[in-house]
This record gives structure tokens, C-alpha cells and sequence, in this order.
């Protein structure tokens, strides 16, 4: 059986539970549901216009410019970059994924789309500005500035590692 | 939130002014990598509904471990199976704190549940390939434990 049809049958499975857990009100069910759709609903609302970007971003953007930006060794810049790109994308890591294969078929570089991945799940702004509400500004300004040296270093080493057994991302527009 | 229909509803009208089939193109570039995806996603959501009603009591119950650097594994190791909104993690972070749990404890719990995903991996994979996946996970695992142990040094709870 193909992946995306276990997928879907288990999916289908699951709504069938959640509405016999309705009918008979049972309490373990209903609360799946009830954290199934609070994250259904980000999903729902953040997926289809961040795919949209991300086919517009796939047609429009010059391979030269991700190259620039993005693909050069010598060009410490990139990781700047590749956190600011990172702090504004919206929906974590479920949107920075799709994100990050697009930019390394562009011919972004390992570091870069790492450094990106990593960071587009520590950096989101609003979730920052809600941490620090909550926990305090120490200690979100602590972890989030330690958390920039390692990132980097550990993006270059997965880099230095990937290089070396030229290992390439799949590609995901094809049929 | 609506910043981003902004921004997308923008970038459609200005790309079909310039180029209509382009846009095209790209509106079906988009749409594939999503129908290829959400099974992926669907799953996903589907097991971390699961996940987060499991954990919550868990996790208040375990993070205060006596011997610190236990804790912290654990935390580490929770945080990475787990994965929770924001508006869940930061408050059950103010309860642990309130418990008494060190913030090393809440540092590397909250990083790693956001830097690692083990429940991720059909998704990540399908993107990123498999070697890539595991190798960036066991690198974030060490990413989260080096923050905590910063910020451990900070709060002065290490030494």
C-alpha cells in the first residue's frame, strides 16, 4: 500500500473515531478532537498562502540571486540572512521544510538552509514575543542569543559532512 | 496571521500583472508540493493530538527530577518526542517554574520541543531526505542541551 493511502485511511479511521466518540460522548475522544482542531486550524488557515508563496517564490526567484545570498562559502552574510528569512516565516517548521528545499534547489548552500530550518523553529517572532511574556525577558533573551553561535557551527559541520558525500535533497513539484 | 494573506494576496496581484502563466506555473508548483504533503501532514496532526493529551500531567509530574543533569536529559528527551503550541508550552512552563523546577530544566525542554522532531520525521523526511533528517535532529538534540547548559550557567544553577 502506498504511504499517502495509509496516511489517509488512517486519517479516515481517525474522524470515524472522533465522531462515534460524539455520538456516545466519550470524554478520551473528544479531547483528541478538541487538540486536533486547535492545531487543524493553524494549519488550515497558514498552509494554503504559504504554498502559494512558496510555487510564486519557485517561479520568480533567480537561481543567481539564492545564490548570491545564500550559496556563497565566502559569504558570512548568509547566515544573517538565512535567521532574518527564518524569524518571519509563519508556521515553524511545517512551512520552513518546503521552504528550505526550495531554497537548496535554488543553490542555496547546507548551511544556509540549516541554519534556516533551525532557526525558523527558535526565532518566530510572535512566538518569541509570547515566550517572553510569559517566561520573562531574561530568559528569553539568554537562550535565544546562546542558541545563535550553535546553530551556526552546527549547520557548518552538517554542511562539511553533506559535501563530502554529495548527498542532494528530494525534489517535491514532481509527479 | 494576516499579515500573510497581505503579503500572498500582494505577491499574486503584482506577479499576474507581470507574467500571468508564470504565476501559473507557480500556483501549481505550490499546489503539488501541498497534495504530496498532506497525507504527511494529516497523519502528523492526527498523532500530536494524541501526543499532547498523553503528555501534559507527564511532564508536570517528571520534569523535577533531584539530580539535575537527569533532568535535564529527561527534559531533553520529552521535549524531543513531544510537540505542543506555544500558548501550551510557555504556561506549563510557568507552572513547572512555580513547582520549583530548575529554569535549565524549562530551557531545555522548550528548545528542544521546538528544534527537534521526532513525531516530524514523515514530514521532514519527505523535504529534507532521511539522512538529513536524522543527522539534523541528533544535531539540534545537542543544540538544545548546549543552550540549557548556557543558561543553566546564567541562572546559576550549574555551579
Amino acid at each position: 500500500m502506498k504511504k499517502s493511502t495509509r496516511n489517509y485511511l488512517l486519517f479516515s479511521a481517525f474522524l470515524i473515531f472522533s465522531f462515534i466518540s460524539w455520538l456516545v460522548q466519550y470524554d478520551f475522544g473528544l479531547a483528541i478532537w478538541d487538540n486536533f482542531l486547535v492545531f487543524a486550524r493553524d494549519m488550515v488557515l497558514i498552509l494554503p498562502p504559504a504554498f502559494i508563496l512558496i510555487g510564486l517564490f519557485d517561479v520568480w526567484a533567480k537561481n543567481e540571486t539564492i545564490e548570491k545570498h545564500f550559496g556563497k562559502t565566502h559569504n558570512p552574510m548568509r547566515f544573517i540572512y538565512s535567521i532574518l528569512l527564518a524569524s518571519t516565516t509563519v508556521g515553524g517548521t511545517f512551512v520552513a521544510f518546503p521552504v528550505a528545499n526550495a531554497l537548496y534547489h535554488k543553490g542555496a548552500k547546507y548551511s544556509s538552509i540549516f541554519t534556516y530550518v533551525t532557526a525558523a523553529s527558535l526565532f518566530m517572532i510572535p512566538m518569541t514575543i509570547m515566550e517572553a511574556s510569559i517566561l520573562g525577558l531574561k530568559f528569553t533573551s539568554i537562550r535565544l542569543l546562546a542558541s545563535i553561535p550553535f546553530i551556526v557551527i552546527g549547520a557548518i559541520v552538517l554542511e562539511k559532512y553533506f559535501e563530502k558525500t554529495a548527498y542532494t535533497l528530494p525534489r517535491v513539484d514532481q509527479k | 496571521m494576516i499579515g500573510l494573506y497581505i503579503v500572498t494576496g500582494v505577491a499574486l496581484v503584482i506577479s499576474f500583472a507581470f507574467d500571468r502563466k508564470k504565476t501559473w506555473a507557480g500556483l501549481k508548483k505550490g499546489w503539488m508540493k501541498f497534495y504530496k504533503t498532506l497525507p504527511s501532514y494529516l497523519f502528523l496532526l492526527m498523532l500530536i493530538s494524541f501526543i499532547l493529551l498523553l503528555s501534559e500531567d507527564f511532564i508536570i509530574e517528571n520534569l523535577g527530577q533531584e539530580n539535575i543533569f537527569l533532568g535535564l536529559l529527561f527534559s531533553l528527551g520529552i521535549g524531543s518526542v513531544t510537540m505542543m503550541p506555544g500558548f501550551i508550552a510557555y504556561p506549563l512552563s510557568r507552572i513547572l517554574l512555580a513547582r520549583g523546577v530548575p529554569y535549565m530544566i524549562i530551557a531545555a525542554f522548550v528548545t528542544s520541543l521546538m528544534l527537534v522532531g521526532v513525531v516530524t520525521y514523515p514530514l521532514e523526511k519527505s523535504y529534507m531526505g532521511k539522512k538529513a533528517t536524522i543527522l539534523r535532529n541528533i544535531m539540534s538534540f545537542l543544540v538544545a542541551a548546549g543552550i540549557s547548559l548556557i543558561a543553566g550557567l546564567f541562572y546559576g544553577e550549574l555551579v
